[in-house]
């Protein structure tokens, strides 16, 4: 089974719930971890896990033998994102607005391109005490997050569970990280910006046909509309979390909530119990 | 024209907290939010929309199901795996174009791409240029790329030198976007672990893009010890650390109310390190 975990909004516990789960699954079944919020990375800080293997990602992208080249401009007509131009006898490759499609290469009439891998970030596998842990880390500066998470995603395990956290928002490096999921988890908060996006999020859900629930996190403070637009939109609110000073303060001191609060395994346990009786 | 740019790293930290009370505290000004994926500046400033537009950005493909002889060569071509059992899917399809033009019986069109709408509105603190992206699309880079755009022209229309921009969470295509040729970008983060490693990644971005930057710890009082770190990280970076915020409800309590903190509450606690936030912000811009 594959479940993900997105939110729309940033700092709603994303992170939270996919580590919480990890952890109070672990032993019972197989438990692969995906951390695929490749832009900032996080799960590692409460998995300690023990690196085992760092692979680069690097996409295609055109590499000109100026020696075959005969300035026709075919390249640059055919690139759908301009990361490609012909001025006069010199043609520039602007890496970071290469998506890697290999069009230019394939219509270059005189062979002169092949393609050379560009590396825009790193993905990393781990053991952290019997889970499968997997991150992928985007490079600074480097815009595209997409090809890195279908790479994390290879590691997607064949048994027991596989979780995936995904990173905030709901555009396309959100979509590449649910996309294939059977169950997507969005954690969200009582306030107007954990209700505008939790909206997008199951905009998005209904988009991907995907099976979806609500975890609100941080309830006692803000109001109640985030709870009965999912009891409205009939979306099921598969757990609560209070805002509690003691989950806020070891948690941002990087100790994970089953250690801080062991009580809070049950009811990992009684989530995942409720997403497979949802998913059948 | 001046343009300060509000990121953070990770989300949830208070980006559009402080945006809203900097809309309140600041003089002329136009607003813009960049967080197009996930927009909630509005909720804070009570827009009156003037203007709304259509977004267009990129094509997607479509496979004619009559003319398609079911060759596969698009399908093997893809290097975005967006063509299944013969059809493109809308979400996935990068909009490259390979596969309509190898296609033997000429079936895929590329099909222009509704990705989204911005608008131009009125609040009572000034225009606000804000964005919608469509569900499950692409380019939100350069949806915000022209919000800002529209952001700087509504400006330089009304005469007002200054743009405060509310920026995405992460590091990469969205935040590039709305980072590259800003005068000032002003980190607010949070003293926890994630906040802290997060706060050093988009500090590099911002060196790469040789954007000066600012640090705003909010919530500092969670964890003084991380304060602390933020602070010495920072100190050996030559980057200041401007204002510490409390942990305060109020925050939530005010976002409720759907109004700027600074207009929520008084409580100088509270109240009196936002507003040093923007003299700071507002210094670093006047000096630019």
């Amino acid at each position: 089974m594959i479940v993900s975990i997105a939110s729309g909004k940033g700092g709603t516990g994303k992170t939270l719930v996919a580590t919480s789960l990890a952890h109070a699954l672990k032993g019972r079944m197989p438990v692969t971890l995906l951390d695929c919020d490749v832009e900032e990375p996080n799960d590692h800080i409460y998995m300690h896990a023990r690196l085992l293997r760092t692979e680069p990602v690097t996409i295609p992208v055109p590499f000109v033998d100026e020696s075959k080249c005969i300035s026709c401009g075919m390249c640059h007509d055919v690139c759908a994102f301009n990361a490609i131009a012909v001025l006069g006898s010199a043609v520039l490759v602007f890496k970071e607005l290469c998506h890697g499609c290999g069009a230019c290469s394939r219509f270059c009439p005189v062979g002169a391109i092949t393609e050379v891998p560009h590396e825009i970030g790193v993905v990393e596998e781990g053991d952290a005490d019997g889970i499968r842990f997997i991150d992928g880390v985007l490079t600074i500066g480097q815009p595209m997050a997409p090809p890195i998470i279908r790479q994390v995603k290879q590691y997607t395990g064949t048994e027991g569970v596989t979780i995936i956290d995904a990173s905030p928002g709901t555009s396309c490096p959100v979509v590449e990280a649910v996309k294939g999921s059977d169950f997507c988890i969005l954690v969200t908060e009582p306030t107007p910006f954990g209700l505008n996006d939790l909206r997008l999020a199951v905009e998005t859900m209904r988009e991907l046909g995907l099976p979806h629930g609500a975890i609100i996190n941080r309830v006692g403070v803000g109001d109640t509309r985030t709870e009965e637009y999912c009891r409205d939109e009939g979306i099921p609110v598969l757990m609560t979390i209070p805002l509690d000073e003691r989950i806020a303060r070891s948690y941002s001191r990087g100790v994970p909530l089953l250690e801080a609060l062991p009580e809070y395994r049950e009811r990992f346990l009684d989530l995942y119990k409720r997403i497979r009786e949802l998913v059948v | 024209m001046k343009e300060v740019v509000v990121l953070s790293g990770k989300g949830g930290t208070g980006k559009t907290s402080v945006v809203g009370a900097f809309a309140a505290l600041a003089g002329r000004k136009v607003l813009s939010d960049c967080d197009v994926d996930a927009a909630d500046l509005h909720l804070l400033l009570s827009p009156t929309p003037l203007e709304e537009h259509e977004f267009w950005s990129g094509q997607v493909a479509e496979i004619d199901a009559e003319k398609c002889t079911r060759c596969g060569l698009c399908e093997e071509a893809c290097r975005f795996d967006a063509i299944h059992d013969f059809t493109a899917a809308r979400v996935g399809c990068e909009g490259c174009g390979l596969c309509a033009r190898i296609c033997p019986a000429e079936a895929i069109r590329m099909k222009e791409n509704l990705a989204g709408h911005w608008f131009v509105s009125e609040t009572r603190f000034g225009p606000l240029v804000h964005a919608k992206l469509g569900i499950a699309q692409e380019n939100s880079g350069k949806l915000v790329h022209l919000v800002r755009q529209k952001a700087k022209e509504t400006a330089e229309h009304a005469g007002i030198e200054v743009t405060i921009n509310d920026g995405p969470p992460g590091i990469g295509c969205a935040v590039i976007s709305s980072l590259s040729g800003a005068s000032l970008a002003c980190i607010v983060t949070e003293p926890s672990i994630s906040g802290i490693h997060d706060m050093e990644r988009v500090l590099s971005v911002c060196r790469h893009f040789s954007v000066p930057a600012m640090v705003c710890v909010n919530k500092f009082d969670i964890n003084e010890e991380g304060t602390r770190q933020i602070e010495e990280y920072c100190a050996g970076e030559g980057i200041d650390v401007v204002s510490k915020i409390p942990f305060d409800t109020k925050v939530t309590e005010a976002q409720v109310q759907g109004v700027p903190i600074v207009e929520y509450t008084d409580d100088e606690r509270l109240v009196g390190p936002i507003a040093g936030a923007w003299k700071a912000v507002s210094a670093r811009l006047d000096a630019a």
